[in-house]
This record gives structure tokens, sequence and C-alpha cells, in this order.
């Protein structure tokens, strides 16, 4: 195999049809910036998880007498509810939150804004904080053994509120994904399309290499190679937007969150992590279809 | 020896075809029809007949362009007609062609159209620097290895085609009508060029509708009218025999 030919073969086709060469590595940027951008929020999905599986807590409020009361749960309704809760299987600890820290933590959420000064520490309930080891059942357990109580008000599972979050993360994965699909199939097209032409404009060479005996794989391997090219080209493009990306949009439209600790942050080792993956789907996408273009409709 | 793929290496034979038919689907008359014919190495044939009497036919069959619809065809030990499929290229790198349309690649020069030809099949880079001035050479373009196709005549772009036909040192060299459109003269200058390569002990079968050129050169004809061969003369001329 002459690699010096095939290389400047590979070069003279890219060259000649370079319109539709720029064309092919531009669709293939994006799909796969697209395909990027939805594994990335994948990664920060999964990440955002494991960050809320070791904070989320379910908080069981007490009624207002038994808040206004007990500083320290040290009466009977309160240290009987946490008894019963230390009791379950799946929590892991019970911390008693009372009024006047349950105030503190308020000012500091809502500080410099107006409903920092509406609320007083009596207006808001002291609250058994709950940690579990099972995410899954503990939930239900905690509030199976609490409703009805006497001293409690209501039990509120902070993973309902996080699942709001994780569904608008699920919703951004899933529409990426689907813009990707969409433009992958563009890209197919516009690589099989591309192939065909370059074929064609080859006709002649392509002629005379089968009757001088070139073997298949010398005829047909500068398309293939070709292909492979502007699809590896197309995922280096689609790394490097994702980078750019992320400097310039994402770090911006994510600023406050992730300096509440909400999510995690998109990282460039993230963007790292991607990369080869995004090569290797850009790779593999172009030599299949280049090579199923080939077997159909080239006559090489 | 039909069906077994393969004829004495050392026998002079370099064509065989046995009882060759060929039936296009488009078409209730065959191209070929039980067509016989041997050819030794080394000969110099005509392959003469009016149009659609079965002389492209004849060629593609020879290239594995296509199948018989019956029949054997032999080229060296080649069985053509059974040939695989990956191994038709090893085929065709015993037989040189050459078209009345020359067929060049308009973007090379003179030295890479005749270096297309053996870099496509994966010779070295030594060997095509080696070999490409002296085939070049033998056709008579020599010093003009740098040259673009366009710049040359119809007879110099022809000696282009010949050289990239010759350079792998086929056993068998076609001619499609190489003198189609050329002047007498600068056909004349080709058949020339042809019967020089004939000499180094190449095969030449040539298909043509030139009555001067059979009639100058005294080879052996073989004549095809409605897919059959209706003369096989050696030293024959064109209209004589029918």
């Amino acid at each position: 195999m002459r690699t010096d030919f095939v290389a400047r073969e590979v070069f003279t086709g890219l060259r000649r049809n370079v319109t539709m060469t720029i064309a092919m590595v531009l669709t293939t940027a994006i799909s796969l910036g697209l395909v990027g951008t939805g594994l990335l929020a994948v990664r920060t999905i999964d990440r955002t998880e494991q960050l809320y599986s070791d904070r989320v807590e379910v908080q069981v409020a007490l009624t207002s007498d038994v808040s206004a009361a007990d500083t320290d749960c040290a009466q009977a309704v309160c240290t009987a509810l946490r008894s019963k809760l230390e009791a379950l299987p799946q929590v892991e600890s019970v911390r008693y939150e009372n009024q006047q820290q349950a105030y503190e933590r308020y000012l500091q959420l809502f500080k410099g804004q107006a409903l920092a000064d509406l609320v007083r520490p009596q207006s808001l309930p002291s609250t058994l904080r709950v940690r579990l080891n099972d995410q899954e059942t503990g939930a239900q357990a905690v509030r199976q053994a609490t409703t009805g109580q006497v001293g409690v008000r209501n039990v509120i599972d902070q993973r309902e509120v996080v699942a709001r979050l994780f569904d608008f993360l699920g919703g951004v994965r899933d529409v990426t994904f689907g813009l990707a699909v969409v433009q992958a199939i563009a890209a197919l097209l516009l690589i099989s399309n591309t192939v065909q032409v370059s074929a064609f404009t080859r006709r002649t060479e392509v002629g005379v290499m089968r009757l001088v005996g070139a073997t298949r794989w010398y005829t047909q391997l500068p398309f293939l190679i070709e292909a492979v090219v502007t699809g590896v080209v197309g995922a280096l493009i689609a790394v490097g937007g994702l980078v750019v990306g992320k400097f310039l949009f994402i770090d911006q439209l994510l600023s406050g969150i992730v300096s509440n600790g909400v999510v995690p942050p998109v990282e460039v080792a993230d963007i790292i992590w991607v990369s080869p993956i995004l090569v290797m789907i850009g790779a593999a996408i172009a030599s299949v279809t280049g090579y199923a273009t080939l077997r159909l409709y080239v006559r090489l | 020896m039909p069906g077994v793929g393969r004829v004495a290496v050392s026998s002079p034979v370099v064509i065989r075809l046995e009882h060759v038919t060929k039936l296009y689907k488009t078409s209730t008359r065959p191209a070929l029809d039980g067509v016989s014919v041997t050819i030794d190495r080394g000969e110099f044939v005509f392959l003469i007949g009016p149009s659609g009497s079965g002389k492209s036919t004849f060629l593609r069959l020879l290239l594995r362009e296509d199948v018989p619809t019956k029949g054997d065809i032999y080229v060296s030990d080649l069985n053509v007609a059974k040939l695989p499929r990956r191994r038709v290229p090893r085929l065709r790198q015993r037989i040189g062609c050459v078209f009345q349309d020359f067929r060049l690649l308009t973007n090379k020069t003179v030295g890479g159209n005749v270096a297309f030809a053996l870099e496509v099949i994966g010779k070295s880079q030594s060997t095509v620097r080696k070999v490409v001035p002296e085939v070049l050479d033998l056709v008579g373009l020599a010093g003009k290895a740098d040259r673009m196709p366009h710049e040359l005549s119809g007879g110099e772009q022809q000696r282009v085609a010949i050289a990239r036909a010759f350079v792998n040192r086929p056993l068998v060299l076609l001619a499609d009508e190489p003198t189609g459109n050329l002047d007498p003269d600068t056909s004349q200058d080709i058949m020339l060029l042809l019967e020089r390569i004939n000499r180094t002990g190449t095969t030449v079968l040539m298909a043509t509708h030139d009555h001067s050129i059979v009639d100058s050169m005294r080879r052996r004809v073989v004549e095809l009218d409605m897919g059959q061969v209706v003369r096989d003369e050696s030293r024959g001329v064109y209209g004589v025999g029918r």
C-alpha cells in the first residue's frame, strides 16, 4: 500500500470538492456538538444526583406549640418522635433544628431580599431533619412513621423539590439528543452525497485504476479516508465549540446556581472526557456511511 | 481444461475462448455466439467487423468487465469467467488497454499519467522513477514527462496512453480503435509503435475499422459478424474473404 499516493488522492479529493467538504464538516460538527452537549448534560445530571443524595434530607416539621416550647428536643413529644425515627433502618441520622436556628438559616438564604424582613423566628417551625441511607424507600418510611403523630405539622421530602431540577436537566438532555439525531441524519446524507459526488468527479481516475488492476481497497480507500477525515475534523470543531460554549455561555448561564452549589460546574475536564467519544462517533459514522455508499451506490 | 481454471504456464497460448456466448438481457440476438479463438504469445491480431458485430463484447469479456453467458475464457493461466472478484485485479495487471479517446487524466502530467498506473497497484516510488522515463523513451516521448496532456497532439496523447498501458509490461495489449481519432500519418506512427511493443513479446489484440492499416500490416485477422467468427486468417487483409 502506497500511503503517500493514498494521502495525495485524499487531499486532491477534499480540495476538489471544497464547498461540499466544508458543508459536511460543519454539519458533522453541529451534530456532534449537540451530542457532546447531551453527554455533558448526562454527566452533570449524574453529578448533581450524587451531590444531592449526600445532602437531601426529609424534614419533619413540628407544630407551632411544640416548636415554641422546645428549643433542644428535650420534651416528651419531640424525643418520642426522634427515637421512633432513629429506630428506622433507612435512617442515618436525625438532627433537630429549633426556631432560632431555622430563622438564622432563613436569613442567610434570603439575605438582602425583602422576604428576610417579613419573617420572625416564631413563624418558622422547628424541624427534625432526617438524613437517609436509603434514598429510595427512606422518605416513605419516615412519612409513614410520622404522619398523624402528635406534634407533627407536615413532612417535606426535599427530593420532590430537587426532582423538578432533574426534570429540567433531563429535558435539556433529551432535546439536545433529539436535535443531535436530526442533525446526524443530515450529516449522514451529506456524507453519502459527498462520497457519490467525489466518486463521480473522479470517475476517469477510478476507471483507469480499475483497468490497470488496482484492488478494490486502492480504489475505495481514498473516498473512505476523505469521509473519515471530515468526520474527525467535524468532531474536533465540535470539541472546540464545546470549550468556547463553556466559557462564553454555560459558565455565565449557570454561574448563579453553580456558586450556590445547586449544580456542579461544567469543567474543561468534562469536555476532555467527551472529546474522544465525539471523535470516535464522528469517525465511525463517516466510515460506515462512506463504506455503505460505496457498496450500494458507487460502482468502483 | 475447462472448469479447472488453469492452463499450463509454459503454453504459448495467451488468450483462449472456448464456445463463448454472450447474451444481453436487452437483446434477443447474442452479442457473441459460440466464439472459439486461440491467440498465442507474441501474436499481433486485428479484430475486425462492422459495428455491433461483437468486437467490444469480446474485449470486455477478456477484461472481465462482463462474464460470458456460456463458454470459457482463458488469459494466460487464469480462467477469466470463473475468476473470483478479488482476483480480477490480478488479471487486469496482465492486460494493458488503449482506447480511441485516450482516457488520460487531464490534471496530471504525462509522467504523472504513466506513473499513476504503477502507483495504484502499489509499485514503489523507486520503481516508478526508474520505469516511467524508460517507457516514455520507448514511445518517443522522452523529455515530455512534465507536459500536460492538453499541450500534446492527438498522436502524442495516444502515445501517453500506450505508455501507461505498457508500463507494467503486460502479457497482452488490447487496443480498441486506437487510431480512430487520428489522421492517417499519425495512425501509421501509432501502428509502428504497437509493432515495436509487439516485438518485445507482448501480444497485441487490436479492434479496428481502419482498412488501410489492416491491409498494410498483413497480420492475423479475426473477423466477427453477428457475434460469430466468420474469418480467422493469418496475414489477412480487411475486406477479402467474406
